[in-house]
């Protein structure tokens, strides 16, 4: 078996008097795509900004290759290999496409001329070529997704945090951008994802860990997840998964 | 906007260079000397303002200590000129370097950075004007030795020539930090610190050394103010009129544009001298102007005059093209 890349320890984070993260601990496997599902405000973007460096847990530990790398701020880890995206895309709105890719190359490259060029490499294998020279703050809801996966694959990740590349998307852009996920693994990079939409979770995710009220519910194949009474429960509240189960014959 | 190339930096500074040629007119080197100097000061200022989006309201700060260093070191340890100018434009960098770090480290930005500033800046006035040795309310005057190894000469065509210099180094410098890995940064924590840190972009080191380049800039104009005039006081080197004018240059020729704040002291400059002409030498008038231009180009030409240019010529290309 494989070492993990990455491994979070018996997280803990408190908001006032919201506990949004209880005691998580997951471990995600080089190589592959992991979904990280649950309802909304269960907790999944908050991990993720701890993972990244944005936030610091009270409690806990995450280590990258063994390393412990808890509170180590986000551009350290950027030059580690973790690279994100955030769910409400923060664009250089100022900068044209290409500008905006090539900040995320100048992680690894000094010269302008080098940083350019390997931004105008990432951005025709996302789909954006067409775009290099628009402004960043010209683009669709469905540009801008593409865009911030773009930056964070310039600065050459090995792990990638995508929180919610998906969201707001139409079921046409959804199949657009799905290749370009599945492609990553094959570029070298481990892919962590947050997502709702559930039809990219079932087609893309090796692994499923499930967060529900700061917990980590469930966990396995994404097959082994959706029959899951206790996901299930997470999402619809106590007792769905029986009530589902008994309502299932009148539905079919 | 497109960044302009090294042979236009070169074109224009040519042009200038040629002024002292076609006129021996003291009036005519007087307002240009005192437009470079503002163009110098507010390069400067356009290095953190502009690219960095750091709206300082004390790049006094750092003028007064590059005119306060160059004095003192010649005044009162006799050291060459040359070289107190020198250590003027590293004292200066400190200072930001210093101030920088201070501000950036509490993480302050926007109007409370453009507070913090100002109040360092008057800090620094007040002490200069109790402290010995910069001669307290009396000043630092700087005795008379035409040499040009003293940093002083007869005629004013030479130091044109040193404050075109000057400004084209400045030209040539943002040009190089436009293109290069550090100017990429320094833009992208100016649209989205956040976005830029996910990036492997330290905002603090980018802006720190933005601010420590920025002063060193303004600082070379204080020092040149220095030799220029041969005295300086605490109201003129930290005063915050040097301030409003190295943020009113850029803002009015084009921030984060490499010559926006050429164009912009030119037309300043213009615009101060035209008021003179028509209202005579009202004390405080060319505050009033100067506060009437920045309503107007706040509100009607985000990306100054040279923006406005840049928009119409574009606009002309759509109707003919």
């Amino acid at each position: 078996m494989a070492e993990p890349l990455l491994c979070v320890e018996h997280v803990r984070k408190r908001f006032g008097g919201l506990l949004a993260i209880d005691d998580v601990s997951l471990a995600v496997m080089p190589g592959r795509i992991t979904a990280l599902i649950g309802p909304n405000g269960a907790g999944k973007t908050t991990l993720f900004s701890i993972i990244s460096g944005f936030q610091r847990p009270e409690q806990g530990r995450v280590r990258h290759r063994g390393d412990d790398i808890t509170g180590q701020q986000p551009f350290a880890l950027a030059h580690r290999g973790i690279a994100r995206t955030f769910q409400i895309v923060q664009p250089f709105a100022g900068l044209t496409v290409h500008e905006n890719i090539a900040v995320g190359a100048h992680r690894s490259r000094r010269s302008r001329a080098d940083a350019l060029q390997a931004a105008a490499d990432v951005a025709r294998a996302v789909g954006l070529s067409g775009q290099l020279d628009r402004p960043a703050a010209s683009l669709t809801v469905a540009g801008r997704k593409r865009l911030e996966v773009a930056r964070a694959l310039a600065t050459e990740p090995e792990l990638l945090l995508l929180d919610e590349v998906l969201a707001g998307l139409n079921p046409t852009e959804v199949d657009g951008m799905l290749p370009v996920i599945r492609a990553l693994p094959g570029r070298g990079v481990t892919v962590v994802m947050i997502e709702h939409v559930m039809q990219a979770v079932m087609s893309l995710a090796d692994d499923v860990f499930v967060l529900a009220e700061g917990r980590i519910v469930a966990q396995g194949a994404p097959r082994e997840i959706v029959g899951n009474p206790k996901v299930i429960e997470s999402y619809l509240g106590h007792g769905a998964a029986a009530r589902l189960a008994g309502g299932g014959g009148a539905r079919g | 906007m497109r960044a302009p190339s090294l042979r236009t930096i070169a074109i224009v500074v040519a042009v200038l260079a040629c002024v002292p040629l076609l006129t021996s007119s003291n009036v005519v080197l007087n307002f240009l000397v005192a437009a470079f100097l503002v163009a110098l000061v507010g390069q400067g200022w356009n290095v953190l303002g502009g690219y960095g989006g750091q709206y300082s309201f004390g790049h006094a700060a750092f003028f007064g200590t590059g005119a306060y260093v160059t004095a003192i070191l010649q005044a009162r340890y006799g050291i060459n000129a040359w070289i107190a100018f020198a250590l003027g434009i590293a004292g200066g960098a400190l200072v930001g370097a210093i101030i920088g770090a201070l501000t950036f480290r509490s993480g302050l930005r926007g109007s409370y950075f453009a507070l913090v500033t100002l109040a360092f800046a008057e800090v620094l006035r007040i002490l200069a004007s109790v402290a010995p040795i910069t001669g307290a309310g009396v000043g630092t005057l700087l005795k008379l030795d035409l040499r040009p190894l003293a940093f002083q000469f007869q005629s004013r065509v030479p130091f044109y020539f040193i404050a075109l210099a000057l400004v084209a180094i400045s030209l040539v410098i943002v040009r190089l930090i436009e293109g290069s890995r550090f100017g990429a940064w320094l833009v992208a924590v100016r649209e989205n610190e956040d976005a830029a840190k996910a990036l492997g972009v330290d905002p603090f080191r980018v802006k720190v050394g933005a601010m420590t380049i920025s002063a060193a800039i303004t600082a070379a104009g204080g020092g040149f103010y220095t030799q220029y005039y041969l005295f300086i006081d605490s109201g003129i080197a930290y005063g915050p009129w040097i301030s409003i004018e190295a943020l009113l240059a850029p803002i009015v020729g084009g921030v984060g544009t490499v010559f926006g704040p050429l164009l912009g002291a030119l037309l300043v400059k213009l615009l101060g001298e035209a008021t003179k002409l028509v209202a005579g030498d009202a004390p405080g008038l060319d505050l009033v102007i100067y506060g009437g231009v920045l309503i107007l180009i706040v509100a009607f030409a985000r990306n100054g005059i040279g923006g406005l240019i840049a928009n119409l010529r574009a606009a002309t290309r759509r109707v003919h093209g």
